[in-house]
């Protein structure tokens, strides 16, 4: 199954498929910005701040998801060894950190004329803080471990610990009190959102994947690229 | 309907300012990762070009190396 992961194989693909990515990106973004911003209906209660959900949710669903993405590939380069899924978690990071400061400074936007303060110290604001700090801490790794063993190792370690604080996100609505109300999108049970703005929140949620999947290619072909630089230096 | 959509209420500001700030941090990424993509594109092609005509041979034997420099040259 790994065969399909060797960089070789894959770089022939991830090289072009770039350019589609961005004009995709861009169509998505425009039509996503253009319900968000005019065609959604305001919130009865919050009025037209409920906007700003359509960056602030998608943002911190990517950027869970993408740190997810981390914990997994971390488990399988620690168990089958395979250099691939490190290099895969590395190229990940960035945007995930750049969504998950998103929707801290989005949410702290939104909380002003909601609850009346820019910040908050409740339990899903806090759980997002500290992904952002297992975030800085495993780009951070990178930059410090010049051994690149041992920068797999540090940064796999990191991946893994932070993953426990994925479910805590998720859940922390429902374990305590918070400002944050409970989640109104359920895969297994019905949505409270109305249709006119589950349609916004969809195509700026596909606009936000689209981006980091953008961001990855070409940070993925940057790592290959600096492989293959030590590798003619080798030569 | 403009001064509508700027103002939204009082809650323009709020709005455009967290709309901005995803914009802006979104153009931020895309231009430092194509920076740091671009840059090691060059000096791939320049450790490439300054390779013998033996070591040449052996580089160009690998498929991905053809395709960095394919890849380099539209830049």
């Amino acid at each position: 199954m790994f065969k399909y992961f060797e960089p070789n194989k894959i770089f022939a693909i991830t090289s072009r498929a770039p350019k589609y990515v961005l004009f995709l990106f861009i169509v998505v973004l425009s039509i996503g910005l253009t319900e968000a911003l005019i065609l959604s209906p305001e919130d009865y209660k919050q009025s037209h701040s409920v906007r700003i959900m359509y960056v602030h949710v998608p943002a911190a669903w990517i950027s869970l998801g993408i740190f997810s993405c981390l914990a997994i590939f971390s488990i399988g380069s620690f168990i089958f060894k395979n250099k691939n899924f490190s290099l895969i978690s590395k190229s990940l990071a960035p945007s995930g950190f750049v969504f998950n400061i998103i929707a801290l400074v989005t949410g702290s936007i939104w909380g002003k004329p909601t609850w009346g303060t820019w910040w908050a110290w409740d339990a899903r604001t806090t759980s997002m803080l500290i992904l952002a700090l297992f975030y800085g801490m495993y780009l951070l790794a990178w930059r410090i471990y010049e051994d690149k063993n041992q920068a797999i190792k540090v940064t796999s370690m990191i991946a893994i610990l932070g993953a426990i604080n994925v479910p805590i996100i998720k859940f922390s609505v429902d374990w305590w009190n918070t400002l944050h109300q409970p989640a109104s999108i359920n895969v297994l049970s019905d949505t409270s959102i109305h249709i006119s703005m589950l349609i916004p929140l969809g195509m700026m949620t596909a606009a936000f994947t689209l981006f980091s999947l953008l961001i990855f290619l070409m940070k993925y072909n940057t790592e290959l690229i600096k492989v293959k630089n030590k590798g003619l230096d080798r030569l | 309907m403009i001064n509508e959509i700027i103002s939204m209420n009082g809650y323009g500001s709020y709005v455009w300012s967290a709309f901005s700030f995803t914009l802006i941090g979104f153009a931020t990424l895309y231009f430092v990762t194509k920076l740091q993509l671009l840059k090691e594109q060059k000096r791939f092609a320049s450790k490439f070009g300054s390779l013998n005509e033996e070591k040449t041979k052996a580089a160009r034997s690998q498929n991905i190396n053809i395709e960095i420099l394919s890849n380099t040259s539209k830049i």
